[in-house]
């Protein structure tokens, strides 16, 4: 078990996803930062898509009841273990009865806003239709269908055979930066609408950043800059929508479509963020700003390629450290 | 937006949207659904999602060859046998308008119709479940009276509560929880749509029918 002994709006179990269920009107949640949650799991040799604990809001602090191994990824939230300094992206040893305390994300070398809590063997929540994620509109999954709250006893699995601790991974927001001058890029493909709207706010699209407001969260993120008009207005018929799709409402103000967006929707889609950046924009602070970034299919393949092989390749270093009797302190 | 001929669009690398031609019809999603049944067979295909006259693709992995599933879903389309309809009916009893309608003034104004035509109107049809989507057991109906048609919202509400029964565009459907959505509540119904406990866990599937019953009508 490990109790939350303080945490702040919006802290739930994840995993990678609620796939399969779109029919039933049931979208996919997930981490945010998808790569970081992989790259946790991996790090305790647990599967990539055992659920964590996603934290955007700060401080948030645990008590682990029993001795286990553990990783926090994401934002560098200066992890302390009782009162002792640990570090982020490293597989760590805590005994029954340590608090692990997170504060507010260091402006560090990489821009990040979410921690993940990562437990060997996965956070122990029930399967429902498929996936331990939370699904906070439907009110199931997860610990009881919510966010966590302060006195929570959250299940984590008895002592595991295959995690080790004492070492670490090099967060992926330093080793696979993407920018436009300057400002943090995603990368998009133009969606069906896109050529119903004025050349000025295609330009506006492509060359001009996005500020994230505070209207922003797991399900989307409301952006301001320029306004982007189409042609003439338009009325769609509802269709599927995925994670990752800008929509253009007709107050001209951008809107991308987070994890636990709805799975459909109407209104105009001028672009989708390829989901190879997704875990880019997942980690994207409220009040930051972002430039989107015009590819082709086959770049934004190959852009899924390189996440891919990042993480295939924390894989391969992880078991050849244990493989070799790395140490365990 | 309607064309002549099929249009498929880019849902980033994750998906792709059919969206079949001419109005809005029954008849055109009997033949979504039957496509869907196709499409969701295909390896590297995730999920077949019907919309509105629409479906969405989303992969299992993106293909390299994005023609080749572009071609296939065209060439089904015209060579599917159309699925018929074979629905449930259930009759949802509504209270229109006052404070589980907040957006009915804005019909009003829209449509220039006073709240007991726009009740009347929303109440006639039989509508019929075209497809599920937006959240947990919500379900688009098709049917309506294009007469009480009300655009989306400038900008979407933050929370509207489970029940709202609301217009978007020429669509009608009803929240099956509490949560953000650009559409305009006129009127409010406490059926339970979506119980995860239950299989399947959505009360309607996609064919089934839908009669709105008068309940109470706050002016």
């Amino acid at each position: 078990m490990i109790e939350v002994l303080s945490a702040g709006a919006l802290a739930t179990v994840q995993d990678l996803g609620r796939t399969g269920s779109l029919n039933l009107g049931v979208g996919w949640s997930g981490a945010m930062d998808p790569l970081a949650l992989a790259a946790g799991n991996i790090l305790l040799r647990n599967d990539e898509n055992a659920a964590g604990i996603e934290i955007p809001v700060f401080p948030f602090r645990v008590r682990f009841a029993r001795s286990t191994v553990f990783a926090v990824t994401g934002a560098d939230c200066a992890p302390r273990l009782d009162d002792r300094p640990i570090l982020p992206w490293w597989a760590q040893c805590a005994e029954a009865g340590q608090v692990l305390s997170l504060a507010v994300p260091k402006k560090a070398n990489w821009q990040a806003s979410r921690a993940y809590l990562c437990i060997a063997g996965g956070i122990d929540v029930p399967l429902v239709l498929g996936s331990r994620s939370t699904q906070l509109r439907g009110a199931f999954g997860g610990h009881q269908g919510r966010p966590l709250h302060e006195g929570d006893v959250v299940p984590i699995p008895g002592p595991g055979r295959q995690a080790r601790s004492g070492f670490g991974l090099i967060p992926p927001g330093l080793v696979l930066p993407f920018e436009a001058d300057g400002v943090p890029a995603v990368r998009v493909l133009p969606a069906a609408e896109y050529e119903c709207f004025t050349p000025a706010s295609h330009d506006a699209l492509w060359s001009t950043p996005w500020k994230i407001t505070p209207q922003s969260n797991r399900y989307g993120y409301r952006l301001a800059g320029s306004e982007l008009k189409p042609v003439r207005p338009l009325e769609l018929r509802s269709h599927g929508i995925v994670p990752g799709v800008i929509q253009v409402p007709h107050g001209g103000q951008p809107i991308i479509q987070m994890r636990d967006a709805q799975p459909s929707g109407g209104y105009p889609k001028i672009g989708t963020v390829v989901e190879a950046d997704l875990w880019r924009l997942g980690q994207a602070p409220i009040g930051s700003h972002v430039r989107f970034v015009r590819c082709s299919w086959d770049q934004a393949l190959d852009a899924l390629a390189e996440t891919r092989r990042w993480v295939a390749n924390a894989r391969r270093l992880v078991e050849l450290h244990c493989s070799h009797g790395g140490s365990d302190d | 937006m309607i064309s002549e001929r099929p249009r498929i669009s880019l849902l980033g690398t994750t998906a792709l949207l059919f969206d079949a031609p001419g109005e809005t019809t029954l008849e055109t999603q009997c033949r979504i659904w039957a496509l869907a049944n196709e499409m969701g067979r295909l390896p590297g295909v995730q999920e077949a999602v019907p919309g509105m006259n629409n479906l969405m693709i989303t992969f299992v992995e993106p293909p390299r060859r994005l023609h080749e599933i572009q071609d296939r879903l065209v060439e089904l389309w015209t060579s599917v046998e159309p699925l018929p309809v074979q629905g449930r009916c259930f009759d949802l009893p509504v209270t229109y308008g006052g404070e589980g309608g907040p957006h009915m003034a804005d019909v009003v104004t829209h449509t220039g119709m006073s709240v007991d035509e726009i009740v009347a109107i929303h109440s006639a049809p039989i509508y019929t479940v075209y497809a599920l989507g937006s959240h947990p057991g919500y379900c688009y109906l098709g049917g309506m009276d294009l007469r009480i048609a009300t655009p989306r919202r400038q900008i979407p509400v933050l929370r509207i509560p489970c029940g709202a029964v609301s217009i978007g565009g020429d669509q009608t459907g009803v929240s099956a929880s509490e949560g953000p959505s650009g559409w305009n509540t006129i009127g409010s119904t406490d059926v339970v749509f979506f119980d995860v406990a239950r299989t399947p866990p959505a009360l309607f599937r996609p064919g089934d029918r839908v009669r709105f019953k008068v309940e109470r009508v706050v002016r």
